[in-house]
């Protein structure tokens, strides 16, 4: 995963050339081990002559941009409804996780498909949208955690002591719930890949001129006779990407919450 | 358990206003909602007509009264008119509707008995070989793409060995065997995902049961180790995977719209790719308001199902 995070990061230096620019007489170069490919072109090149490699690298640097905003904001609004969910409890709660429970049953791609049309493709509308579909599921788990924690003695002793709500929660209840966080973040960056590679796809994403993995599969796909590779190549990075985040995740989880491991 | 009931059931009704709320307030969301029926590139469009137009879709009313004529209309079952096809958006979900279902249902039970089964293997030989390789092709099918899956299935079994057809469904009039053909592709993909999720489901209630006392006792008398499994454990294992249909049938719902649109599968997914390309917002808003009719309904359905196996629930 490190080497994605950082092949991402220095796409500009390692790319050996540039995304976006073809040259027609190179068009449909298969990969490098393969008849009639050549270690000028390591993955081949498309219907025009753009190096696939390069193309991969930048597709990478979206990938994780977006995931990583999305999952950052969507984190950020689900740790805070669980946790005042969770913490105050009555009401609030049942009025939250009502709104969760609603969240959950919008089918995602169809709501996103909607705003492709009213608001139109851009960068930013991908990101909020996965932000968006990603706080609610985030937001239960927490409440859960708090709720067993905000009976506990430390809790009890702060409060008699006086500490005010925001202290209780912002000293007390937030680190202890730090580690679902963490896990869940992680967990959801790699789902948030998918989403994001499944809007490029259908072409309700990034604009098309941006390279996204998901959109050079969908470009591949009229050239699945010949030069197949156009579409694999892209869904191999995305397996394998999504693949290593899950991991991570399961792992951290282990880690973390040794309880959970146990049946799964 | 009345009491339960009809607190769902108004839960329910409320979660159905809510999409419909949700629908109609991210449809107005752009800078101008002429553009959920035009495309913003249909040039040659003079500003008299586009004026005309909006008065004619009622988009220069208040938001408000423009809600509350959809809604009305949507409730007594009209959806308005495909603004692309020029026919009643009823009309065409009709014709699609049954093409999705019939998909799903072979995916269903593709998905279910194979990943139920193999969740039961996967607990009782757990640790061996066969444990690790059910759950590897599971976390796999988890961090794969179903778009992507499905061009890598047309390649090899359409491109490059020629046994199964790259796309579309076969017609009423085809032989079976050619219909069936048609569907092999589209349904594996489909219950890919719902596969790896009965798998991990029974397998982890299944191990929880299999810990448990009545499983031990059972044991204890020297009751075979067949019937432990199957008649002991396997019974008690399966109210999970069971009430889990919601969830199936939301990966239903994203994985039908890419599974249609590879394999140009004439279904109402694929009829939603298209009428957001088309900036046909009747049929969208049509095609979401089915499928959160569905979700709903099924979550209802998985809620009461669940009460009735689980009396803590009825009574908490």
């Amino acid at each position: 995963m490190l080497v994605i995070v950082v092949s991402a990061v220095f796409a500009p230096v390692i790319a050996p050339y540039e995304p976006q620019k073809g040259d027609l007489r190179a068009r449909h170069i298969p990969p490098a081990w393969l008849a009639g490919g050549s270690t000028a072109h390591l993955l081949g090149t498309d219907n025009l002559g753009r190096d696939m490699f390069s193309r991969l690298l930048y597709g990478a640097r979206i990938s994780l941009f977006v995931s990583g905003v999305a999952v950052t904001f969507g984190l950020f609004t689900g740790t805070l409804t669980g946790v005042v969910a969770g913490y105050f409890g009555g009401m609030v709660d049942e009025i939250l996780m009502r709104l969760v429970d609603l969240w959950a049953s919008l089918p995602f791609l169809l709501i996103a498909l909607i705003v492709a049309i009213s608001v139109g493709p851009s960068l930013g509308m991908v990101m909020v949208l996965l932000a968006v579909s990603s706080w609610s599921s985030g937001s239960r788990n927490i409440r859960g955690e708090v709720l067993s924690l905000r009976t506990r003695e430390y809790v009890d002793m702060a409060r008699v002591m006086n500490a005010s709500n925001v202290r209780i929660i912002w000293r007390h209840l937030l680190p202890n719930v730090m580690h679902v966080v963490i896990v869940i973040t992680t967990l959801r960056t790699g789902a948030l890949i998918i989403a994001e590679a499944g809007l490029s796809f259908l072409g309700v994403g990034v604009p098309a001129s941006v390279p996204t993995w998901g959109l050079m599969i969908a470009q591949g796909q009229q050239f699945l006779t010949t030069t197949w590779w156009m579409s694999i190549m892209p869904g191999i990075a995305i397996l394998l990407t999504v693949m290593s985040f899950n991991f991570l995740g399961d792992w951290l989880r282990d880690r973390f919450d040794p309880r959970l491991s146990q049946l799964d | 358990m009345r009491k339960f009931f009809i607190r769902r059931a108004i839960f329910a009704l409320l979660t159905l206003w809510g999409i419909t709320f949700v629908v109609f307030g991210l449809s107005r969301l752009g800078p101008d909602p002429l553009l959920i029926y035009v495309r913003d590139d249909s040039y040659g469009i003079s500003e008299e007509t586009l004026q005309k137009l909006r008065v004619k879709w009622g988009l220069d009313r208040p938001l408000h009264i423009q809600y509350l004529k959809w809604i009305g209309a949507v409730i007594q079952g009209d959806l308005g008119q495909s603004i692309a096809a020029q026919r009643p958006v009823t009309a065409i979900i009709g014709d699609k509707l049954p093409n999705t279902l019939q998909l799903a249902a072979v995916a269903w039970v593709l998905a279910s008995i194979p990943g139920v089964i193999l969740g039961v293997l996967s607990a009782v030989k757990r640790a061996t070989i066969w444990d690790y390789l059910a759950r590897t092709i599971a976390l796999a099918g988890q961090a794969t793409p179903a778009f992507w899956l499905a061009i890598l299935m047309i390649i090899v079994f359409a491109v490059k060995l020629g046994w199964l057809p790259a796309a579309t469904k076969a017609t009423a009039v085809e032989p079976f065997k050619v219909q069936f053909a048609h569907f092999v592709m589209p349904a594996l993909v489909l219950a890919f995902d719902p596969w790896a999720t009965y798998l991990r489901l029974t397998r982890s209630s299944m191990l929880e049961v299999l810990d448990s006392e009545f499983v031990k006792l059972a044991r204890a008398k020297g009751v075979s180790a067949g019937v432990v499994i199957w008649k002991h454990a396997f019974r008690n294992a399966l109210i999970q995977p069971l009430t889990v249909s919601a969830l199936v049938l939301a990966s239903f719902i994203t994985g039908s719209v890419f599974v249609e649109a590879v394999f140009a599968w004439p279904g109402i997914g694929r009829l939603a790719v298209q009428a957001s390309l088309d900036n046909d917002f009747p049929v969208l808003a049509g095609v979401v308001l089915v499928f959160g009719v569905a979700y709903v309904a099924m979550n209802f359905l998985a809620d009461i199902a669940y009460a009735f196996v689980d009396p803590r629930i009825r009574f908490n």
